[in-house]
This record gives structure tokens, C-alpha cells and sequence, in this order.
């Protein structure tokens, strides 16, 4: 047998159909759903009269509009347009008979937390959500993204998408992480290196010493940004760590199945001579703790390093450079470390897990935040919160002055009212600093919870182990 | 969905480089449980001021430009978020067509879901084609799509590439689902194979 990628063997065993010209079939096993990017898809099921084919493979739940402020389960508490999705997702799910965590229920939260959590998401598994960040998932080895609404339609209808197979790509990240450095300065170095369209075409595969290190939730916060390089998926092959973390979940198998699963699990990884169409490498100890400066994911830079200038890059950048300078409100040569921030936001399903609290409470403790700044945490999820709850960690962010919130996308997409108000500038540990992303003319600069938290205390873009 | 054939048209030029999903239309317009309706709102940070009065300088607001049907763009347009928000925002505008040297994945997809056709063409024949889009409203360009050729005002003819099967559901105005629902023989004994062998999914 010729040998394989990890994305090939997960591609080879979902293939439910070919054509001539390579379009595929593609089956689903998990597909996660969402109150903003289902309605319109749920509609186009009853007017065409199909049914969901695969509702036990099916799973709801509502995040992206949901406020994270207490009295939510009374849908008087929602905006009406929250309510109006909300209720439409209580309804879809009802009618479809899909599995669904309503906004009273413990478990909900951002859906790519919800998932792993719940043991839905497990190794060599094909996984789609109408959201980008569907990426998260491929820390399983599971081949995972994002779809349109269109597309969310066809696989209720079918169980299937439409596909033609990516290109491979190899991250590898050798050697050891500095102190202080994370899976979020991993993330957005790579990004910073191949820039936001390097990954388009392709599947990620990261590998290699410094990714094998991280935990389960260190692995999903680099797939979850895989997109943000332009790629359809990112994957890391399944191992101890992987499957420790599975065994137990409410969904995941059991006894002589869990055996089974293991048998198939283990042979995922990519052979020795597989082929890649691309090959990228960074050495561990060279990535810093990083900032974003501008409206890109790609305008990466070390938080030691100054803004840039637009005359600093070439092409079509130079552009899009000055135009991020002027929106971001930032002088060329100033160094990251002396902009001052109004906002710090941790969440999102980017860094809105357990250890993404701990690492932040870690450089909270005993401190206050800034005088006059606003800061947020909002759990991944309700599990999250009640464990960060036992863990004495919610008490650590609500003495340091922080807003405790309920679980949801909130800030990070700034859909429901979390938002930042105009010329505000935010520490953020989401994943996307496009203009308006986190509110009309608010500002973001992306970095990793520590980070965040640093922020936090001295009320600017803070090197975090100068607070170790 | 609609048919894609011919069009000739208005291009509007937007020299920007990775125009994302939340400037095509952001995120308070994500709130709506209809497809339709979101045209209004397309590009709506940088073509409306907080007052909702147009914003001059935008090039959709310039009169040459309003009833543009082509966008002519940078690389890399519609990165970001999956949402197909963005594509029913343009289509409802009335541009069936956008050029830029590249798509981020899911964007390009959302398009063939929804009449649109994304072209991608080398940067030097992109900036070919986005200075005959800044000549305005007498300078229109036709898509041939069957041809795969984009004419320039001028007359000059730019070939783009396109998967088979993209370009014949969006020539024929098909629908995906009805398509693959007539293969459900071989999905489920896909189904039937998959559940023997991975019994736990």
C-alpha cells in the first residue's frame, strides 16, 4: 500500500462516493449545529419536505447569540432577535429529534467546546459545523471544518458533503516552548509565517516535538486557528494524551467498543514517507510570547517588537497595512508593550477552556486589574465554569475585578451585546481582530490568556513574563 | 438557484486585500433567520456612516457603481467566518460575480450555493481587470462561463479555471441536495459498511 497522510487515511475511510472527476461524497459522523447558521437551513428542509437523516449524529446547541448575563433561560432576558434564534433552535431540534443543550442546561456552551467535552468528537472522525473554527476539532485527529449554511442543509438531507480532496500541508514545530509561550503563540506564528491565505487548498498537519508536548486543550487552540491561515482543516494525529482525554466522555465508547476503537485510532498518524505538497517549520524556541497590531490574524509580532510601518511590506499589503495602522489608532515604531488597552476579553473557543483560566488566574492572583478597564471571562462552557467555579479560579478573576460571565461566543464575535464601543481597544484571547469584529470601530489585538491577563493588571500590551 | 451563464456588466473595483467576512457584512446582520433581505446591508462598516448616511468616498456609493454586478478585488477575498450571510448579502445586492487573484475555501463554496461566480485569475490580469473597473460604468466586462473567459472593455479576454462540477450545477442552476439524494443507494451502503466497521460513531 502506498504510503499515507493522516488527512488521506481519514479521507479514504469516509469516502460514501466518487465520481469521475474526483468530486466525493463525503460521509459525516458528527455534525454540530448552531442557532445562527441552521435557521435558514432547517427552513430549507420543510419546504422541500426532507428530514434530517442522521438526527443521533446530530448535535445543537446555542452560543453565538446568547447573552452570558444571569436570567438567560427566561427569553424576556434575550434581545428579541436572540430569542427569535434561540426559540427557532429549541423548535428545529425538537421537530428534527436532534441531541440539544438549551441555554438551562449545564453542558451548553461554545459548540467546539461542547463537543470534545461531551466525548462527540473522537479520533478519525469526519466532523462539520456551520462555523469556521470547526478546525478545533481536528486535535483528535478527527478531519474537521466549517460550512455555509447551504452546505449545513445538505448534510441534514444527506449525511454527506460535496467535496474534492485538499492538498496536504506539514507544520512541524520542533524542540521545546520558551516559559510563558503557548499554543496561541504557536497558532499565531504559524499564521504569522504563511500569512491568512498560506493555508488555502490544504489540510494541516501539525506535528513535531513542541505540539506533541501540549495537552489535549493546548492541541485544540492551534486547530481552532488553523482557518485563520486560509486552511479547510487542521489536524494532529491521535495519541495517549488523546485518548486519555476521550475515555469517559459521556459519548465516547465503552468496553469491548472502546477496544475497537483503539485498534482503528492508533493507525492514525501519517507514514513515515507520505507525501506533503508542503512543508513548513518553526523551531519552538524561536516563537516569543506574540501580539496581533493590526486587522489581520497574519499581523503577528512579538510582544517585545515595535508597530510596524506600511513600507515594511510588499504588494497589495502595503495597503491593507496602512489601512490597519489608521484603524488600529497606531504609530509606526511604537513599541507593542506601551499601547494602552480599555478592554481584556478571555473566552472564546479559541482559549475559553479550564487551563485557559488557570494560566490566566495564575498571573491574577492576589492582583487587581487597571484602574477604569473593563474585563471579562467567559467560560467555554457551563462545565468549564462550574470546574473553574470548585477550582477557586472564578474567585481569583471576581477579586481581581473581572466580570464573571455565563458560557457563550459573546465578545468574540461581539453578536450579542458584548461588544466594545467605538475606538475602544481590547486584549483579547479570541481569534479574529478584523475592523468591527469585536464591535463598530473597537480595536483588538489577539493574544493568549496569560497575556490577556497581564494586560489586564497593567492596563497595556504586556510581556507576561515580566509577571511569571 | 438561479442560472449562470453570460453576464455582461459594471464592474466595481476594490483594491483591497483580504476583504473579510465581517466587512462583507457584519456581524448584527447575522440575526436574521432569512436568506433574503441582506443586500441593504452589504459592506455596511465601510459604505454607511453610524447614521446610516452614505459614506462618499465607497465606491458602491459612487453612482458609476451602484448598479455593479462584478466586484474586482484583492487576494484572498472572503476570509474569515463561514458565513453564507456574505454571499446571500452580495447576490442580493445584484453582483453575481466577484474577480481577485484568491478565495479563502469556504466563501468560494458558499458562492456556487448561490448563483455567484468567484474568478480567480493571476495577479497581473487581476490588476489588468481592476483598472478597467476604475474606467466606471461605460467600461462593463462579460463572463462567459461556458467559455471560462472574462472580457475586458477593451475587448482583451483573460481564461480562468473552474472544478467540472461546479461549473455545470452553476450553468444548470441545479441543486445539490436533489443531486446527491438520487446517489442515497450508495450512501447507504456507505452507511451500512462504515457502521459494521466503526460500530462506536
Amino acid at each position: 500500500m502506498s504510503p499515507k497522510t493522516l488527512y488521506d487515511k481519514i479521507w479514504d475511510a469516509h469516502v460514501a462516493h466518487e465520481a469521475e472527476d474526483g468530486t466525493c461524497l463525503l460521509y459525516i459522523d458528527r455534525h454540530l449545529v448552531h442557532e445562527v447558521t441552521s435557521p435558514q437551513a432547517f427552513e430549507g428542509l420543510r419546504m422541500a419536505g426532507r428530514s434530517v437523516r442522521a438526527p443521533d449524529k446530530t448535535i445543537a446547541v446555542p452560543d453565538h447569540n446568547v447573552p452570558t448575563t444571569a436570567g438567560r433561560e427566561d427569553p424576556s432576558n434575550m434581545t428579541e432577535d436572540s430569542a427569535i434564534q434561540v426559540a427557532a433552535l429549541d423548535k428545529n431540534a425538537k421537530d428534527f429529534g436532534i441531541h440539544y443543550y438549551p441555554v438551562s442546561d449545564i453542558r451548553q456552551g461554545i459548540v467546539h467546546i461542547v463537543g470534545p467535552e461531551q466525548g462527540w468528537t473522537l479520533p478519525g472522525m469526519t466532523v462539520v459545523c456551520g462555523d469556521s473554527h470547526t478546525a478545533t476539532h481536528g486535535a483528535f485527529g478527527a478531519l474537521a471544518h466549517g460550512i455555509g449554511t447551504s452546505e449545513v442543509e445538505h448534510v441534514l438531507a444527506t449525511q454527506t458533503l460535496i467535496q474534492k480532496k485538499s492538498k496536504n500541508m506539514k507544520v512541524e514545530i520542533t524542540g521545546k516552548l520558551r516559559p510563558g509561550v503557548t499554543a496561541k503563540d504557536i497558532t499565531l506564528s504559524v499564521i504569522g509565517a504563511t500569512g491568512t491565505a498560506g493555508g488555502t487548498g490544504y489540510v494541516i498537519e501539525y506535528c513535531g516535538e513542541a505540539i506533541r508536548d501540549l495537552s489535549m486543550e493546548g492541541r485544540m487552540t492551534v486547530c481552532n486557528m488553523a482557518i485563520e491561515g486560509g486552511a479547510r482543516a487542521g489536524l494532529i494525529a491521535p495519541d495517549e494524551k488523546t485518548f486519555e482525554y476521550c475515555k469517559g466522555r459521556p459519548h465516547a465508547p465503552k468496553g469491548a467498543q472502546w477496544e475497537a476503537a483503539m485498534e482503528w485510532w492508533k493507525t492514525l498518524y501519517s507514514d513515515d514517507d507520505a507525501a506533503w505538497d508542503q512543508v513548513i517549520t518553526l523551531k519552538g524556541e524561536d516563537i516569543a510570547p506574540v501580539v496581533t497590531w493590526g486587522t489581520s490574524p497574519e499581523d503577528v509580532l512579538p510582544i517585545t517588537a515595535n508597530v510596524p510601518s506600511a513600507e515594511d511590506f510588499e504588494g497589495g499589503k502595503v495597503g491593507a497595512a496602512q489601512r490597519s495602522l489608521d484603524y488600529m489608532g497606531l504609530t509606526p515604531g511604537t513599541p507593542l508593550s506601551d499601547i494602552e488597552i480599555d478592554t481584556v476579553f478571555i473566552g472564546s473557543c479559541t482559549n475559553g477552556r479550564i487551563e485557559d483560566l488557570r494560566a490566566a488566574a495564575e498571573i491574577l492572583k492576589g492582583k487587581k486589574i487597571k484602574d477604569g478597564l473593563r474585563a471579562m471571562v467567559v467560560p467555554g462552557s457551563g462545565l468549564v465554569r462550574a470546574q473553574a467555579e470548585e477550582e477557586g479560579l472564578a474567585d481569583i478573576f471576581k477579586e481581581a475585578g473581572f466580570e464573571w460571565r455565563l458560557a457563550g461566543c459573546s465578545m468574540c464575535l461581539a453578536m450579542n451585546p458584548d461588544q466594545l464601543a467605538e475606538g475602544e481597544r481590547c486584549a483579547s484571547t479570541s481569534n479574529r481582530n478584523f475592523e468591527g469584529r469585536q464591535g463598530y470601530k473597537g480595536r483588538t489585538h489577539l493574544v493568549s490568556p496569560g497575556m490577556a491577563a497581564a494586560a489586564a493588571i497593567t492596563g497595556k500590551l504586556t510581556d507576561v513574563r515580566e509577571l511569571m | 438557484m438561479d442560472k449562470f451563464t453570460t453576464l455582461t456588466g459594471i464592474a466595481a473595483p476594490m483594491p483591497l486585500v483580504n476583504i473579510d467576512t465581517d466587512m462583507i457584512i457584519p456581524k448584527q446582520f447575522l440575526k436574521t433567520i432569512k436568506r433574503s433581505g441582506l443586500g441593504a446591508n452589504l459592506f455596511d462598516e465601510m459604505r454607511f456612516d453610524r447614521q446610516g448616511n452614505e459614506i462618499a468616498d465607497f465606491v458602491l456609493n459612487k453612482d458609476a457603481y451602484r448598479e455593479a454586478e462584478i466586484l474586482v478585488a484583492g487576494d484572498n477575498f472572503g476570509c474569515g467566518s463561514s458565513r453564507e450571510h456574505a454571499p446571500w448579502a452580495i447576490k442580493d445586492f445584484g453582483i453575481r460575480c466577484v474577480v481577485a487573484p484568491s478565495f479563502a475555501d469556504i466563501f468560494y463554496n458558499n458562492c456556487f450555493k448561490n448563483g455567484i461566480l468567484p474568478i480567480a485569475l493571476p495577479q497581473e490580469q487581476v490588476d489588468v481587470l481592476m483598472k478597467d473597473a476604475e474606467k466606471g460604468s461605460n467600461a462593463r466586462m462579460t463572463i462567459d462561463l461556458d467559455a471560462q473567459t472574462v472580457t475586458s472593455s477593451d475587448g482583451e479576454v483573460f481564461s480562468f479555471e473552474l472544478d467540472s462540477f461546479k461549473k455545470h450545477c452553476l450553468m444548470h442552476g441545479l441543486d445539490d441536495i436533489g443531486l446527491t439524494m438520487e446517489k442515497a443507494p450508495a450512501i447507504d451502503t456507505f452507511e451500512t459498511a462504515a457502521a459494521q466497521a466503526r460500530p462506536w460513531v
